[in-house]
């Protein structure tokens, strides 16, 4: 069984329906016991930094999120799951991120002729072996929607990047942490291979 | 590489797709998860579906429909047509959709823009913009209630307000050439996107493979739209994709 963590952020269900339609149990929950007994967790995310990680505190739910993350049980954050999992972000000054990964979330510097948010289809570089990317073929499109981007501290824990601007690391795998900046509940066929190859960690 | 986005939209009568031109004469063309479904199949980025019956006693209709799409197709979409409350934002986010089109009600009340953007981001916020070109030639007016009402408002500032209220995209209906299959209005489309930071999605009047060419070059967009062309397969996703990438733009193909 998959816990989903909620704490009020956005795209629960389209993570949930996406994993029902792979055969996967899923259950959505902030409840501390659920998270301990699942046998793997994401952690999804729309919206704002610091609105979130006060959302997580509210729920007694960083604890438990850091616990599951050191159990060794397979935990995915998506997109600003995926930014909570690091120390800190531009968008939220002085508010501390659940410091699961070493890293900074910046914001994309402007560049001519590109929008912000980065919104829509954007390829990947995969790197060769990457757990959540097996079976993936170039080029592989993954939609992205998000104003702020990872730059982790340790470049050896990134298994995907992506470019808008400025090089995103798009993608972390260290040990059993994984996360995605993009939607994979939203990237089709490609995302729906890379939840199943979560599911099937 | 960063692509620009093909986006199919479902015009949604009562439950069912239907087309006609110029916001008039309409035609059933299927139902709305069958359709998406293919779409979603031929390679299209993301969907659209407006209710343009938005009564209340079609929201009910709208939501299962929504919520049958949310499961059977795993790409971002949008659902607009008679949303007129932050509420109406939140019942219709969680059955699954992944963006909300206001177009009318934004007109009325702009902080709804505001509101819906501090609430689930401005990444769910499209702002619908109906434009028709001013009979002295002089600009664009805003129409509401789908395109039967003339705002007497100019379309760029009505764009550049919409931005900073917090609007995550615009979708940009020309009502001149809507139906026409003579091409987008690439004036108005390159006026509002360089007016605005955000994404601006063309829509109206696609006919040929070259007017998608055109819109997304010329008229800047950073996304097209089309209706019946798809509908009546006069025109596959993928052919224009492959037409588009021939010719160096960026597709997801």
């Amino acid at each position: 069984m998959i816990a989903i963590i909620d704490y009020d952020a956005g795209n629960l269900r389209s993570v949930e329906k996406a994993l029902l339609s792979i055969g996967e149990q899923a259950v959505i929950t902030r409840d501390a016991d659920v998270l301990r007994k699942a046998d793997k967790v994401i952690l999804p995310g729309v919206g704002a930094f610091g609105v979130a990680m006060e959302k997580l505190h509210q729920y007694g739910l960083v604890d438990v999120i850091k616990e599951v993350a050191v159990s060794g049980k397979p935990f995915l954050g998506i997109c600003l799951g995926l930014q909570l999992m690091f120390d800190s972000s531009d968008e939220s000054e002085g508010v501390e991120g659940l410091k699961i990964l070493p890293g900074k979330i910046r914001l994309i510097p402007d560049s001519e002729g590109l929008k912000i948010p980065h919104m829509g289809w954007n390829s990947l570089n995969i790197r060769p072996g990457a757990k959540l990317f097996q079976g993936i073929e170039d080029p592989a499109y993954v939609y992205f929607v998000h104003s702020f981007y990872l730059d982790a501290e340790n470049k050896a824990d990134v298994a995907a990047t992506t470019e808008y601007g400025t090089l995103i690391d798009a993608s972390v795998e260290h040990e059993n942490i994984f996360a995605c900046q993009f939607h994979p509940e939203k990237s089709g066929d490609t995302g729906i291979l890379i939840l199943r190859n979560f599911a099937a960690l | 590489m960063f692509t620009k986005r093909i986006i199919p939209c479902l015009d949604v009568l009562n439950g069912r797709v239907v087309k006609g031109t110029q916001f008039l004469n309409l035609r059933d063309a299927g139902d709305p998860v069958e359709v998406g479904a293919l779409y979603g199949k031929e390679g299209a980025d993301e969907l659209v579906f407006l209710d343009i019956t938005a009564s209340s006693d079609s929201r009910n209709i709208t939501l299962e429909m929504v919520k049958k799409v949310a499961e059977t197709i795993f790409i971002p979409f949008t659902v607009g047509g008679g949303i007129r409350t932050v509420d109406d934002f939140k019942t219709i986010l969680r059955e699954g959709a992944d963006k909300i089109a206001v177009n009318s009600a934004a007109l009325m009340n702009p902080q709804l823009i505001s509101e819906a953007a501090e609430k689930f981001g401005s990444q769910c916020v499209v702002v619908a913009i109906d434009a028709k070109k001013r009979a002295d030639g002089s600009g664009w007016n805003v129409y509401k209630n789908g395109g039967r009402i003339d705002m007497n408002m100019d379309a760029v500032e009505w764009a550049i307000k919409a931005n900073k209220l917090g609007a995550g995209e615009i979708l940009l209906t020309s009502m001149d050439c809507d139906g026409t299959k003579e091409g987008y209005d690439l004036e108005l489309t390159r006026a509002i996107s360089e007016a605005v930071s955000i994404p601006v999605i063309a829509s109206g009047g696609a006919g040929k493979m070259e007017h998608f060419y055109d819109a997304l070059t010329t008229g800047k967009a950073d996304a097209v739209l089309a209706a019946s062309l798809f509908h009546y397969r006069e025109m596959e996703i993928r052919d224009v994709k492959n037409y588009l990438n021939n010719k160096g733009i960026s597709v997801r193909h």
